[in-house]
């Protein structure tokens, strides 16, 4: 009884101090917002921040470009994961594939993925079809490198084993492979997650053209309008956090076998 | 005597012949490695030969290697390349500075994690990139922008990483440091930095990469000058080959950098290696 008292306490601490600061920080704010002292232009009133919020939600659409947003996120995510995973198990387990493409792989690799942006809008403009794509590069990346990690380092043991049970190679990946990998690909997938979120953000941001939160943000910068900025990157924020708890969820609930098998 | 000297010459024959096996494999790897990328410039010269595409969409690669080659002669790439290379290295060097103390204060010190953490968090859910409209706002496209949002990318993993690194100093260390009445300087010099340099390390490693990130993502939007500034203009200007040489000076300090990341940690981390063996 007495532990738990000091645990609730010890909360209390925690939730006491980790609220000051940004209790502080909206106190210094609507106060330095009404009196003037910093140019509304640059701090809105939280009260305008909040008036732009409710006009965006409801006259305006918000959850439809919300929704745009979240959907080319999981389109691209879908298919930069699914063809990564593919992709890996072929260099994890054909050594002549391995041979010739991984090195052509890690080097394509080293291109920093917004520098992708230009070519993808040459190359398939500035519609739908070029921002799923450039989330779907995203997302292929984390998940080839973890998945193919992951395969490598299967047990030898096992892999002897399905030898001797004669296993067809559909069989190997199936029932070998994928499976002890499958730690890996979760991580991939996660990182893939969150690596498809930015190039969410950077599509919209760079192929400025549709809907989503992204072009909302970048036309409440064009406006001068501080405040649908404000709302809008709070959004992402949001948006990040939730993608994030996600596939962490995701991830124990899919490895539960692993904590019971230890 | 005889016995030894002959183990020992067998041994150096042996693993001579070794090297000079691995030395064939490796050379064969790379040959082989070698074979898509000339296939695909192979199909590629052959495509914008024939003229199955047009030349804004795909020039030619001989064109491309043309303009590669003007590039780094006018000194207009190396220039580029130098002005993205300094805002990377002064954002990195606040950042990483920042990150550092800030990563120090939440693992020592359990009030400044609880007052700050809840606050970083939360910030760090919104990707870098979200961060540049409003500081375009605020500071205008100039050379502080970019800092900032350079700053930012490397600052996140640089806190994270160091936290995590002294939170996991294995308290037995730190016990045998209070036995041995180390002041608190001592053991934060002699235990716990060194029990945390490899975490700052990889904390130093994904900072640089977030940096070189951020720099391509502020020089896409607002920049007038540097490689990403070179992308932008050559896809305006529809000059696909000026965009790909762009691409691969982007890649290629990324990949030195990371590198050299590389080289430095497994230098500095030499005794490590020593005591294992």
């Amino acid at each position: 009884m007495s532990i738990q008292t000091v645990l609730q306490t010890r909360r209390a601490v925690k939730i006491r101090r980790g609220l000051t600061i940004p209790l502080l920080l909206l106190i210094a704010w609507e106060v330095s917002s009404r009196t003037g002292i910093v140019d509304p232009r640059f701090l809105p009133s939280l009260e305008n921040v909040f008036l732009t919020a409710k006009r965006e939600l409801i006259d305006n659409d918000l959850i439809g470009e919300l929704g745009v947003s979240l959907f080319r996120n999981i389109a691209g995510f879908l298919i930069g994961s699914v063809i990564g995973v593919v992709f890996a198990t072929l260099l994890a387990l054909s050594r002549i594939a391995d041979a010739l493409i991984t090195p052509s792989f890690n080097g394509l690799k080293q291109i920093s993925l917004l520098a992708w942006i230009p070519l993808i809008s040459i190359w398939f403009g500035f519609g739908e079809q070029a921002k799923i794509v450039f989330v779907a590069i995203a997302a292929f990346v984390p998940v080839v490198l973890n998945t193919y990690e992951g395969m490598r380092n299967a047990p030898r043991d096992l892999i002897e084993v399905g030898h001797a049970l004669k296993f067809t190679p559909f069989q190997q990946i199936t029932r070998i492979f994928l499976p002890s990998a499958l730690p890996s690909i979760a991580t991939g997938v996660h990182l893939g997650l969150i690596y498809s979120w930015l190039a969410t953000v950077g599509a919209e941001y760079f192929l400025a053209i549709g809907r989503g939160v992204g072009s909302l943000i970048i036309a409440g910068r064009e406006h001068f309008d501080m405040a649908l900025v404000m709302v809008g990157v709070f959004i992402l924020g949001l948006v990040g956090f939730a993608l994030n708890r996600l596939a962490a969820t995701a991830e124990a609930y899919l490895l539960r076998w692993r904590v019971t098998s230890e | 005597m005889t016995t030894i000297s002959n183990t020992i010459s067998t041994a150096s024959v042996e693993s001579r012949s070794g090297r000079r096996f691995v030395t064939a494999r490796r050379v064969r790897a790379a040959l082989v490695a070698f074979l898509l990328p000339i296939g695909l410039i192979a199909t590629w010269w052959i495509a914008s030969d024939r003229g199955w595409l047009p030349e804004q969409i795909l020039p030619s690669p001989a064109y491309v290697y043309s303009t590669l080659v003007e590039m780094i002669g006018s000194g207009e790439i190396l220039y580029h390349a130098g002005v993205s290379l300094r805002r990377v290295v002064t954002g990195f060097f606040f950042g990483a500075v920042v990150g550092l103390a800030l990563g120090m204060g939440m693992g020592l010190s359990q009030r400044i994690d609880d007052y700050v953490r809840p606050l970083f968090l939360a910030f760090a859910q919104i990707p870098t990139l979200g961060w540049i409209p409003l500081l375009m706002l605020i500071f205008g496209i100039g050379e502080t922008l970019k800092i900032i949002v350079i700053a930012k990318g490397a600052l996140v993993p640089m806190a994270m990483n160091t936290s995590a690194g002294i939170r996991s100093v294995p308290a037995d260390l730190v016990e045998v440091g209070h036995a041995l009445r180390f002041t608190r300087w001592q053991t934060l010099r002699l235990i716990v930095l060194p029990g945390a340099a490899p975490a700052v390390f990889t904390g130093i490693r994904y900072g640089l990469t977030h940096s070189w990130t951020a720099l391509v993502g502020v020089e896409l939007l607002a920049s007038s000058e540097g490689l990403g500034y070179l992308l932008v203009w050559g896809r305006q200007m529809f000059w696909l080959d000026v965009v790909m040489v762009a691409m691969i000076a982007i890649g290629l300090i990324g990949f030195a950098m990371d590198k050299g990341l590389d080289v430095s940690e497994n230098y500095l981390q030499r005794w490590k290696h020593g005591e294992a063996d």
